[in-house]
């Protein structure tokens, strides 16, 4: 390893540290989901070293627990995962264009909320070595957590677990509405949403659509309606971290 | 059917991956259709925001602790707590409210 790229590596290892930390936490509810959809640790751990979304996870655990269909599966990755394609197009511009073939395969493993943020906030072109450093650091706390939560969820008591397992909604909320507040539209966005998810949970005929499909749906209808209405011009954009 | 909880584990670690790793590799230019710049932009807040409400209401042991940890989610997010002090403060607020319920 050069020593630029040893430097770049040892700093995203520092930067991974907090996000980590924050990991550990929130995965643990999402390793208490996994053991109420009835997998096993080593499943749940698995899924966190191979996945790394807290959404998508916990949207996917919600449908092994439904036993739904392997294209349910599919879709609700592609969908609640569907805006790391977004950083991902925002971070392939961050990247120097020789980047090598086999770099942009490994940062690609591991694009996230937290650390597609500090990749961006990275002076200048980014060196992929920045981003193993904190990917190294961060995933390990993720699938821990996850581990946890599958191993430790029944040993806690009813109302700790009960507590726990708004956490992930709470980090839900933490990246949909800071955005909000400077932008109307999607604050309008989030009420619709709610209200609309609220009204296919409740009323008849509606209510026997999967929780999964409900989600699909919404989101590209509302998603879409929105973007047709109100296209996003470049000044009023804010990058999802 | 049965269905294999290691091909479920395969499919969303492969389409995660995919989703990923196709536009580092293969749009090396920016998208230009304004729609589907949009249409992406929205997608993240629109989901959440979907999977989280009512469902945090049903999470918890009472309705009443799911709306309060929504509440004070929302709160706290507002006024610009990290995503951390967001999702331990909401889970605080359930446990607390549950002590008296």
């Amino acid at each position: 390893m050069k020593k630029e790229n040893a430097i770049c590596f040892k700093k995203g290892m520092q930067h991974g540290i907090p996000i980590s930390l924050g990991y550990l936490a929130v995965s643990f509810t999402l390793g208490i989901a996994a053991k109420n959809a009835g997998m096993t640790a080593f499943q749940a751990t698995l899924t966190s070293m191979l996945v790394n979304a807290s959404a998508g996870q916990f949207a996917g655990f919600n449908l092994v627990a439904a036993q739904a269909s392997y294209l349910e599966m599919a879709l609700m990755i592609l969908v609640t995962n569907a805006r790391y394609l977004l950083m991902s197009c925002a971070l392939s511009q961050k990247l120097s264009p020789d980047t090598k073939f086999y770099h942009r395969l490994l940062i690609g493993f591991d694009v996230t909320d937290e650390i597609f943020g500090v990749s961006m906030a990275y002076p200048g072109k980014l060196n992929p070595f920045y981003t193993y450093g904190v990917i190294v650091v961060a995933l390990p706390g993720w699938a821990l957590g996850t581990c946890f939560g599958v191993l430790c969820g029944n040993v806690l008591p009813a109302n700790v677990v009960s507590a726990l397992s708004v956490g992930l909604y709470g980090m839900f909320l933490a990246i949909i509405i800071p955005p909000a507040r400077k932008n109307k539209i999607i604050a309008c966005l989030i009420v619709i949403s709610m209200l609309a998810s609220f009204l296919f949970a409740k009323l008849p005929v509606l209510s026997s659509i999967s929780s999964g499909m409900r989600i699909i749906i919404l989101t590209v209808v509302i998603s879409g309606i929105a973007a047709v209405l109100f296209p996003v011009s470049e000044e009023d954009k804010e990058p999802t971290t | 059917m049965e269905h294999n909880v290691y091909i479920y584990i395969f499919i969303m670690a492969g389409v995660s991956y995919l989703i990923r790793v196709l536009p580092l590799t293969l749009i090396r230019k920016e998208i230009k259709n304004r729609t589907i710049r949009s249409f992406l932009f929205y997608v993240p807040y629109v989901t959440l925001a979907v999977m989280t409400f009512p469902a945090i209401l049903e999470s918890t042991n009472s309705v009443w602790s799911g709306l309060l940890a929504l509440i004070i989610g929302i709160v706290l997010a507002w006024c610009g707590k990290s995503l951390f002090q967001v999702a331990v403060f909401s889970c605080l607020a359930v446990f607390i409210l549950e002590l008296f319920l």
